[in-house]
């Protein structure tokens, strides 16, 4: 087929082409900028789309120090925490991560950083995996920081690294801001090597680091001359460039929106933004000199456009360019057309597309949770729910999850729901992941001002929906340490709760007991539903499940229980037998005892 | 729209598309070619629809394709394929596994699963190959190279030299399980070419 030396040539050309690039999504590349830039410290909690960066940090463990914190908050003071000794640190998290971690960034803007500091953090523009769509470059503003947005892999992983100089040049914490399709998105990278930087140690000065009011009001005034002394620098910024060509149309554009933007209206001049905030005025206004007509393409808020217009400058944006989800290259070739007065054909999905059937995400076949749904299921309450893969649960035709704020709330709101009189049961549900996150604090105050919700807290012992990530229930660490395993039950009789219980919900009768005593008792209960992720810890597979269709009378009630190893087709339900990790929830519900072990070979 | 070349891959989660987005990516980087690819992760692989998108040429800037514009769909569950049709260019050549993968929304009977799919298939897509890619996979040695069969008929619409392929499979997946893929590879391009 192909010869030898052929293929030798080939190899030799291969592997130095290997040598200069590699492919990376933005994540990884991230990763890899963690490590060339001598950052120590590098912390977060788990969110998609930004999961991935710290998973791949752990391949550098030799050179950087990384974990998993419980929460967002406490990620970014631990790196705040290792920045003031003079190490670079780092944060990832996703979106709504940083509301938690709002409360730090809003002061350490004021106390400022010494050893750079940059939080990442990964928007979700269309929410592929979200419960909302803010535009974090609001809180730029909010807290009178730079923020970067890369428009490719590369770009990622050089923003990242200028972003720790920037913070060590202006004593502030940076942002690096990316979104779903910078982060998942894999390009070609130019690696480099590690640079060291040895801190210098935490150096004493009070004025500096404790913001009293004495000292936080000439913080508060050093941080207004920090924008100030950034505006020269924002607009000299290689992340800032104008690419000159037509002068009838000239766009500003902001992260992949730039990619589609070059695809779209290549005979347009472009302003690439990367460092947007502080504002690049001069640039700004430069490049709307030189231009007839100016667009803004930016995703989610009018961020850009609306500054542009507050220096005078006459622009359109969100005119054309919708503020709600993702952009693409198909949307803007379509808003070009529409510019121009033309409509371009829709390509919809073939008309046999939409009677397809829909393929929704669903819990995993033997996914312990489908067993507590099912049983809550038999009872008439509100569920208050919470985030991870359990909120798969308030899909049919499981039905069984009622609200959903954000991590914690489904405690917290459980206990809303009971001061404010609600006649039915009311079960408030999380994880184990959420509830070390943020739930501790709802249940100490259901413990403390004294209702009596059915807390439910799936313990997986792992944070599955974002891939199995560790948590201080797990007894690992994100560097691959042992050690002490949190205990739920002890967390929870120290919030006041005296009925707590740790069952396997697969004992289901037992389960459905449980409950309704529990439903039945004027006192809160916490139910810990302990079994493992199934996808995780292969431990818990048992034998496949079969139907005898002798004895199944089709009545259907094992595939309310909305498990993909179920199907019914042509008339009979069957159990696809390379899904089925035989956890016998199907063999426990049917009413005929038609479902049992395969008989070994 | 610039000359790059784009592919579109579908299935469900757990069929083996991002290994088969990776091969395909290296191919191309070993080509020489920019490549930039996307895909979905998180809640999306529970089950769901899992797309990936491949993109390469002198010059890639957008990692997402425009509809009507990809060279080949590759589509590893049926009704998948016809959910993407309107990506692949009219021109374009659709790669599509003969297999059903049942959603809950069926077998919990609020939807159905098309009986006459075989019909549209090919009503819809006039250069198809159609084929059953996890016997071919079985053939090679195990069901589960499924994915590389079908890359092999992809392959066949692309215009990446054979040996690029073969170094990028050699190169991504694990070297025990790098004979069986290259035998895969062979079977799924050979079947495109029948």
């Amino acid at each position: 087929m192909n010869s030898e030396p052929a293929r030798d040539r080939l190899v030799s050309l291969l592997e130095r082409a290997a040598e200069l690039k590699e492919l990376l999504s933005g994540n990884e590349a991230i990763a890899r900028g963690i490590y060339e830039a001598g950052v120590k410290v590098a912390v977060g909690y788990p969110g998609t789309p930004s999961t991935e960066i710290l998973e791949n940090v752990e391949k550098y463990k030799e050179d950087v120090y990384c974990e998993w914190s419980p929460n967002e908050k406490v990620a970014f003071e631990v790196a705040a925490g290792a920045s003031l000794t003079g190490a670079r640190a780092i944060v990832t998290m996703k979106h709504v991560g940083l509301n938690v971690a709002a409360d730090p960034l809003m002061t350490l803007t004021y106390v400022g950083a010494v050893g750079g500091f940059v939080a990442i953090v990964a928007d979700d523009p269309g929410m592929h995996s979200s419960q909302n769509e803010q535009d974090t470059r609001q809180y730029a503003r909010f807290a009178k920081i730079p923020i970067l947005e890369p428009a490719d892999s590369e770009e990622a992983r050089d923003f990242l690294v200028a972003g720790l100089e920037l913070s060590e040049k202006f004593k502030t914490p940076v942002i690096l801001r990316t979104t779903t399709r910078i982060s998942h998105s894999r390009t070609l990278v130019q690696l480099r090597e590690r640079v060291e930087h040895e801190p210098q140690g935490f150096k004493k000065d009070p004025p500096r680091f404790v913001p009293i009011p004495a000292w936080a009001r000439p913080m508060r005034v050093r941080v207004e001359e920090r924008l100030k002394a950034m505006a020269p620098e924002v607009c000299a910024s290689p992340m800032n460039r104008i690419e000159w060509a037509g002068k009838e149309l000239g766009i500003i554009a902001c992260g992949v929106a730039y990619q589609y933007v070059k695809e779209v209206f290549p005979e347009a001049s472009v302003l690439k933004l990367g460092w947007a905030y502080p504002f690049p005025d001069e640039l700004i206004r430069q490049f709307a000199a030189g231009v007839s007509r100016l667009l803004v393409v930016e995703e989610l808020d009018d961020f850009v456009e609306e500054h542009v217009k507050s220096l005078g400058i006459a622009c359109d944006g969100k005119n054309f360019i919708p503020n709600i989800g993702e952009l693409s290259p198909m949307l803007l070739r379509r808003i070009r057309a529409r510019m121009e007065g033309k409509e371009l054909p829709q390509t919809l999905p073939v008309e046999e597309a939409s009677q397809l059937p829909p393929r929704p995400p669903v819990l995993c076949p033997s996914c312990p949770h489908r067993a507590v749904f099912a049983a809550l299921g038999k009872f008439d309450v509100v569920v208050t729910g919470d985030i991870g893969c359990y909120s798969l649960g308030v899909a049919a035709p499981l039905n069984r999850m009622d609200t959903i704020l954000c991590m914690g709330a489904g405690i917290s709101m459980a206990h809303g729901m009971k001061v404010a009189g609600e006649k039915r049961r009311v079960v408030g549900m999380v994880g184990d992941s959420t509830f070390f996150h943020s739930g501790i604090t709802g249940l100490l105050d259901i413990g403390y001002n004294k209702s009596a919700p059915v807390i439910i807290i799936l313990d997986n012992r792992v944070t599955a929906m974002t891939g199995h990530q560790e948590n201080p229930g797990s007894g690992l660490t994100l560097m691959g340490e042992t050690t002490w395993q949190a205990s739920i039950e002890d967390f929870a009789r120290a919030c006041g709760i005296k009925r707590v219980f740790a069952v396997d919900p697969l004992k289901y009768d037992a389960f459905i007991e449980l409950l309704k005593e529990s439903f039945d008792t004027p006192e809160p209960t916490v139910i810990i539903s302990r079994s493992p992720c199934i996808v995780h810890d292969h431990s818990g597979l048992q034998t496949v499940r079969q139907v005898d269709p002798d004895l199944c009378r089709t009545c259907k009630v094992c595939l309310k229980i909305g498990c993909p190893a179920l199907e019914f087709t042509d008339g009979h339900v069957r159990i696809n037998s390379l899904m089925c990790g035989g956890c016998s929830l199907c063999e426990q519900i049917c009413p005929f005892d038609a479902i049992s072990p395969i008989s070994e070979p | 729209m610039n000359d790059c070349v784009s592919v579109f891959l579908t299935g469900v989660g757990g069929q083996g598309i991002l290994l088969a987005s990776e091969i395909l990516s290296n191919a191309a980087m070993l080509a020489g070619f920019d490549v930039k690819t996307n895909e979905i992760h998180g809640m999306a692989q529970r089950g769901g629809t899992v797309t990936a998108q491949v993109r390469y040429g002198q010059k890639v800037y957008s990692p997402l394709i425009c509809e009507g514009d990809a060279r080949v769909l590759c589509a590893f569950e049926m009704a998948e394929a016809v959910r993407a049709a309107h990506y692949l260019a009219p021109s374009g050549l659709a790669v599509v596994n003969q297999y059903r993968i049942i959603p809950v929304t069926v077998s919990s009977g609020s939807s159905t699963y098309p009986q006459d799919i075989k019909e549209t298939l090919r009503k819809r897509f006039p250069r198809l190959c159609y084929f059953d890619a996890t016997a071919r996979a079985a053939e090679a040695g195990t069901e589960r190279a499924a994915n590389v069969v079908l890359l092999g008929a992809t392959s066949v619409g692309l215009d990446l030299p054979e040996e690029t392929w073969l170094e990028a499979i050699r190169k991504t997946v694990k070297p025990k399980f790098i004979e069986v893929n290259l035998k895969a590879f062979a079977a799924g391009r050979a079947a495109a070419q029948s």
